[in-house]
């Protein structure tokens, strides 16, 4: 049971990944899908069904920029007017015309209004896209973890799964939130403000673009040498936090053995790695700006120059060379942008392939489509000829055969380690055994849809699950339809009614997040009620209780002595009076059933149970 | 937070020169605009002319401008002015500059400074305007002369009379519409006209204008420059800080935690204490780097901003407050509303996740009980929650940018719209008006940046509260100021005196007088249901919690008299969660003892039955155990643990717990592997089974932190029905016996 508790540990913290993550995202070294491409289409494909929404909102995107673009040009033509009137004053022939310039700001500040509802527009419908679309991956994903075999599960770390709901999901829905309306804005920018510096003039527009090479490979450069400092950043960061997280942890053994100065050490060399990455990392951030400022400047220089140029030559108005100077500074945002959106999408594609490639996970095998239905279960198990492994080449049980008669106990022993859960699994069809048959009443359990199967049973596991809710709740969970007295019924047949008055609120005590709030024996009682109250014919018990006191260790042996009455048992034994008691003992090592018998036969038969159970007596025996 | 300041003053020295720095780039990134505009202004529209002092004026001009200057004023023009004609010794370099040379004299502005030229500026402005106002109409008063001239010949008398008249009062006039111009329109007014001379002086006027613009181009680089370099430097100052400053903390915060005893452990909680030394310290580092770099240059931004901008244009202020005004209340509006729904978000995921993660540990229970529609309900509920309040969150954040860019845009307008009305009537120009609608931009911007900052800090803050608590805290259990030492006669025993215990901010005591006494070559044995306090009780000896009340002595010494690593010297604990540090075995194993050799490791791995799963894997001692050794299973770490201790060969071993993992069979032969190994040691064992404790010399049963029983099993069978309870719930009568 230790791994499944570490496995417990892994997902209370599913994201320590993260940590520096405050960087702007260009100089994070961005995840990679492994197959950009495919996994594109396919959100494609799964955004489709909001086709119109990404259409309107697309265009008023391109409304948006548009509008914006326009802006600069047309109050170029005021300060043009100004102008004008300013030189037709001092030489005497004219005044500013006040009622023109009036007239363009009039203008503009429609212009603009629009904008802004178009552009919030635009943001309000891809927010209500990306939303819907993280609810359903979310939605997806739940559903999905109930369609998939347990044997999916074995191999992956349940902080795994998690982290695709939570952190792949949203990273998925941010990105597209952004991302789209990025995509479009920053394009119909980039083509508007062309569009419009090559009306005001081509060679100038010519310089203009001239610009972006230098920043591009300015950009690149520092981009490429920060990403190193990053990695690093982020690889120390990892060393660092992984001994901070052992040696907090192991506090204890640290001081009995007296490794303080030791961890100290340890940590010092890592601490002084860190700080050289991290402050190498956040300098080569902060001088992008400013380079890429200086770079910025070095275009405005230039069309200046050849703006002076053009008006002295007449070519264009002020007004046009005011208006052009303004496109530059609206131009090398968007680009700046559009390089990173590469970054983006790589990293939505990324999230996105992770999120498919669960969906696509093989499902349970699908149910046989006759299937069979019982009226009255007698609770009759027989194994024929079982053959089961994990992996598909190596088989643990080996040609298991068995016959358990109505009411009768079975005890199912061995060393921690050697499987003993694994005939719960296969009897409730967790598993699908490779070779042979387990019949229930004489038909294969294949023959029954799972939950008719399964509602044949009731287990209660030595890991014991309850829900954050009240204890009525989780009583309830055998049975959804129960009324509150017959869930009353089975708390006191589980001896859970004695102690439930003694908590606050009683039967509507809600319990936390770790359950922490009840004690270890009182959750095994409570599951003990829940197994109750589903009136199974067929039980599956885990006996070990370790961390129970001696009173509520003998409630729990009577509540189970309760629920096992008259149905056939399946117990999973600790307790050496079960283990004799039982009708049929099978006795597992590495997986396989290695004995089976009942507690006299197999004594006397001399072999591994007999061995098992002197060995620990062998002490008392020589005292 | 100012707790932490102190870490700040390593780099007090550092931050200085970066606020010297900030400086730079403020006035750098201030002073830019008024280049852009002087690119527009002057060396666009007023073609690259400076001011109104012409550096050489053709003599028939010159000699005609002092018709509009008083007499003091002529003596000063003249002053500044010397001709130069043909037999002037640099006759060759003038000619070539200003070719009309060849044809009259001409008079050449001599070398003076800005200040001389400031004073002439209005002096010579005012008088080639009004040259060039007369001249013009000079030249339409001829067009009408010539026009009458051909219909009216008589008229030609009175003609002749009219001009000096008209232009002594158009001279009036004209002096009267000076009075409400300042000097720099009087410059832009006569820019023409200077520019006019000097075409007629023949010089290259295109030439000048784009040397003007290449002029002031290079010194819009060379402070873009400087203001990137002042960047730099002060993102160098930042980053060094920031990170250093993290570095030192984390030292510090790492330092005091691995000195802590149990008691603080316990009051922080392990997953707060790594949160405080990784993530909080990062909150921190950021939040300063951020503040050297953002906060101070936008408050020398804004004041700076401000200061430009009222020097351009005091009766447009106005607006700049409304600008800031408008900023920070839509900022302020967007986060009253945004705020708490972020903290509802981050409650509404963690509702989320734990679903799902109740769903994922709890699967076979789900299965089996058929309920997964149930739990699809449950998810999808919380899921609904979630989507709709992240909707609502993200379109109100949505309403902030363009509202923003529209904000901009319309104080923009708003700037044209004022402006233009002051340029009609002469109080402004129109390239001040623009370096006006540069700095409303700097300062919005630097009013946005600090609003942002102002929404980091809270969060920082709570981060530096959380390390300085850390750092606050001191350890409860010190060495004592003068440590005694173990003497040699006694080895390896260990008395309670009367021994009680509570643990800090308990009502009631964890343990109640205790006293016993365990003996090297013995095993003493606690057992007890959970909450009975008997790990508890072994923690005292090592000393990770000290006692409250009577004493634990070792070797006869109170544990508090003598330094911790002389008594944890002594001791091999195993603990209850037995926890393995990242590295191989063999690095796990020279933990407890670092001079060891390979026999030692592999004896010691013998004792504790590890030895076969050792050898087992491929590589043996050197195979890797992961972080917390989450790669062994429970039995194995357990095994490993114990080796761990063995390794140390100490007096006394502390057992709490150790066994538990282990099966049956494994358990009873580890047992008997240690009595034949380590046999002059005092072994303290804590267990939850019978079995494993059988055969102690000594066993003591615990119930509610008292001692109830005391004796060997067999005497305990007899006389303690604690015991007796216990056991028969483990092992039936004939088992017992």
């Amino acid at each position: 049971m230790s791994e499944k508790h570490n496995k417990h540990e892994d997902i209370k913290k599913p994201q320590r990944r993260g940590g520096m993550g405050h960087g702007p995202g260009a100089m994070m070294p961005g995840e990679k899908a492994k197959n950009f491409k495919g996994t594109m289409k396919k959100l494609i494909g799964h955004l489709s069904v909001y086709k119109i929404a990404i259409i309107i909102s697309l265009v008023f995107a391109i409304g948006s920029a548009a509008f914006s673009i326009v802006g600069p040009k047309i109050m170029g033509k005021a300060t043009t007017k100004l102008f004008e009137g300013v030189i037709a004053k001092f030489s005497g022939t004219g005044s500013i015309d006040m009622n023109y310039i009036g007239w363009i700001l009039i203008l503009l500040v429609g212009l603009y209004l629009l904008s802004a509802i178009f552009g919030y527009v635009q943001g309000w419908l891809m927010s209500s896209v990306s939303m819907k679309v993280s609810y359903k991956f979310r939605k997806d994903i739940s559903e999905k973890i109930n369609r998939m075999p347990l044997k999916y599960f074995d191999g992956t770390n349940h902080g795994e799964v998690l982290s695709r709901v939570t952190n792949d999901v949203d990273t998925l829905s941010q990105t597209l939130n952004q991302s789209i309306g990025q995509i479009i804005t920053s394009v119909t920018t980039v083509i508007g403000v062309l569009i419009m510096m090559f009306t005001i003039s081509w060679q100038m527009a010519l310089v203009a673009i001239g610009v972006i090479p230098l920043s591009l490979v300015l950009v690149m450069i520092i981009v490429k040498q920060s990403q190193k400092y990053f990695k690093q950043q982020q690889e120390y960061l990892g060393n660092l936090n992984g001994h901070i997280e052992e040696m907090y942890g192991g506090h204890i053994v640290v001081k009995a053995f007296n490794g303080e100065k030791n961890s100290i050490e340890k940590f010092d060399i890592s601490n002084r790695k860190l700080y050289g990455s991290a402050w190498k990392s956040q300098f080569l951030t902060s001088i992008m700006m400013p380079l890429m400022g200086f770079v910025g400047n070095l275009g405005y220089v230039a069309i200046s120059i050849l703006g002076g140029y053009y008006a002295i030559k007449n070519v264009i108005e002020v007004g046009d060379i005011q208006a052009f100077i303004q496109y530059v500074r609206q131009f090398t945002q968007p680009i700046s942008q559009l390089a990173n959106i590469s970054n983006i999408l790589q990293q939505t594609a990324a999230s996105a392939e992770r999120v498919f490639e669960f969906l696509d996970e093989e499902e349970e095998i699908p149910e046989t489509p006759k299937p069979v239905k019982l009226n009255r279960v007698d609770g009759v198990v027989e194994f024929r000829n079982v053959n089961f492994g994990y992996k598909e080449d190596t088989t643990i049980i080996n040609n298991f055969s068995a016959i358990v008669k109505p009411g009768q106990k079975v005890a199912i022993v061995g060393p921690t380690g050697a499987g003993k859960t694994t005939m719960v699994k296969l009897l409730m069809r967790f598993y699908d055994i490779n070779q042979g048959s387990i019949l229930i009443d004489g038909q294969d359990i294949r023959d029954f849809t799972r939950e008719d199967l399964r509602s044949m049973f009731g287990m209660v596991l030595q890991d014991t699950w309850l829900y954050n809710g009240t204890i009525m709740d989780n009583i309830r969970y055998g049975r959804l339809d129960a009324t509150d007295s017959e869930v009353i019924a089975a708390a006191k047949a589980a001896h859970v009614d004695s102690f439930v008055h003694t908590l606050p609120n009683g039967y509507n005590m809600e319990l936390n997040e770790e359950a922490s709030n009840v004690s270890q024996g009182q959750k095994q009682l409570i599951t003990i009620a829940r197994a109750i109250l589903s009136d199974p014919r067929i039980l599956i018990l885990d006996e070990a209780t370790s961390s129970v006191d001696t009173r509520t260790e003998v409630q729990i042996q009577k509540a189970m002595l309760n629920l096992m009455k008259d149905r056939t048992s399946f117990v999973i034994a600790h307790r050496l009076s079960t283990i004799r008691d039982a009708d049929l003992i099978l006795v597992m090592d590495h997986g396989d059933i290695v004995e089976q018998g009942n507690h006299t036969e197999l004594l006397a038969k001399g072999g591994f149970y007999a061995n098992l159970y002197y060995s620990q007596f062998e002490v008392s025996k020589v005292s | 937070m100012y707790k932490l300041a102190k870490y700040l003053k390593p780099y007090t020295g550092l931050i200085l020169i970066a606020i010297v720095f900030l400086f730079g780039q403020a006035m750098a990134d201030l002073s830019l605009p008024d280049y852009m505009s002087k690119i527009v202004n002057t060396g666009i529209q007023q073609g690259g002319i400076e001011n109104a002092v012409p550096e050489a004026i053709r003599a028939s001009r010159f000699e005609k401008l002092p018709m509009f200057m008083s007499e003091d004023d002529r003596a000063e023009v003249s002053g500044s002015y010397e001709l130069i004609d043909k037999a002037s010794a640099d006759y060759d370099t003038y000619v070539k500059k200003y070719p009309a040379l060849a044809n009259e004299p001409v008079y050449v502005l001599k070398e003076i400074d800005d200040s001389q030229i400031d004073k002439l500026n209005p002096i010579l402005g005012k008088a080639f305007i009004a040259i060039s106002q007369m001249e013009k109409m000079q030249e339409e008063a001829k067009a009408l002369q010539a026009e009458k001239a051909m219909t009216d010949v008589d008229l030609s008398k009175a003609g002749g009379v009219h001009p000096a008249e008209e232009s002594a009062n158009q001279l009036k006039e004209m002096n009267e519409k000076f009075a409400a111009m300042d000097d720099k329109m009087i410059v832009q007014a006569a820019a023409s006209s200077v520019r006019a001379e000097y075409e007629a002086l023949g010089m290259d006027v295109d030439g000048l204008r784009i040397n003007y613009i290449i002029r002031i181009g290079i010194m819009m680089l060379l402070l873009s420059l400087l203001s990137a370099a002042c960047v730099i430097v002060v993102g160098f100052i930042s980053s060094r800080t920031g990170a250093g400053l993290a570095s030192n903390l984390r030292r510090d915060v790492f330092t005091k935690v691995s000195s802590f005893s149990n008691e603080e452990l316990d009051k922080f909680s392990t997953s707060s204490l790594i949160t405080r030394t990784t993530n909080d310290i990062n909150h921190v580092q950021m939040l300063v780097m951020m503040m050297i770099r953002m906060v101070f240059y936008a408050l020398i931004m804004a004041v700076g901003g401000v200061i430009k901008a009222i020097g351009k244009s005091q009766s447009m202020t106005w607006i700049i407050a409304v600008a800031v005004l408008a900023i920070l209340g839509l900022i302020l509006c967007v986060f009253a509303i945004a705020l708490p729904k972020f903290k509802l978000i981050q409650k509404l995921v963690d509702r989320l996740n734990l679903v799902t993660r109740e769903n994922l540990s709890g699967m076979m229970v789900i299965r089996a009980f058929n309920t997964q529609k149930f739990e699809e309900e449950r998810f999808d509920n919380a899921n609904q929650e979630l989507t709709s309040i992240n909707l609502f969150v993200n379109r109100v954040m949505v309403v902030m940018f363009p509202t923003m860019t529209l904000v901009m845009n319309i104080i923009t307008l708003l700037i044209i719209w004022v402006g233009a009305n002051q340029v009609s009537t002469s109080s402004m120009q129109v390239g001040d008006m623009m370096a006006f609608m540069q700095y409303a931009m700097q300062i919005m911007f630097a009013f946005l940046m600090m609003s942002f900052m102002f929404i980091m800090i809270p969060r920082a803050s709570v981060a530096a509260q959380r390390i300085a608590e850390v750092l606050e805290t001191d350890p409860t259990i010190k060495d004592p100021e003068k440590p005694k030492s173990f003497s040699t006669n006694e080895k390896g025993v260990v008395e309670f005196r009367n021994v009680s215990f509570m643990y800090h901010g308990a009502e009631e005591n964890m343990l109640k007088n205790i006293s016993f006494k365990a003996l090297p070559g013995q095993t003493t044995a606690f057992i007890g249901s959970t909450g009975s306090g008997k790990t508890t009780l072994v923690n005292l000896i090592p000393r990770f919690y000290d006692v409250t009340e009577g004493q634990v002595l070792v070797d006869g010494i109170d544990v508090r008299e003598v330094s911790q690593h002389d008594l944890r010297e002594k001791i091999g604990y195993v603990p209850q969660k037995s926890s393995l540090f990242s590295g191989t075995i063999e690095s796990n194993m020279k933990y407890a003892n670092e001079g060891a050799s390979e026999n030692d490791v592999n004896k010691a791995l013998e004792i504790a039955q590890a030895i076969d799963f050792v050898n087992e894997k491929p590589e043996g001692t050197k195979s890797a155990i992961s972080q917390g050794g989450s790669n062994v299973s429970g039995g194995q770490k357990q095994r490993l643990s114990i080796a761990r201790a063995l390794m140390k060969k100490p007096e006394i071993y502390v057992f709490d717990d150790s066994f538990s993992a282990l099966d049956f069979k494994t358990d009873s032969t580890l047992r008997k592997a240690l009595k034949d190994n380590i046999k002059s040691s005092t072994l303290l064992i804590v267990a939850q089974r019978i079995s494993t404790i059988m055969n102690a010399e000594q066993i003591i049963v615990l119930d509610e932190g008292r001692i109830v029983g005391k004796g060997t099993h067999k005497e305990l069978m007899e006389n303690c029905t604690a015991y007796q309870e216990i056991a028969l719930s483990q092992l039936s009568k004939e088992e017992l016996a």
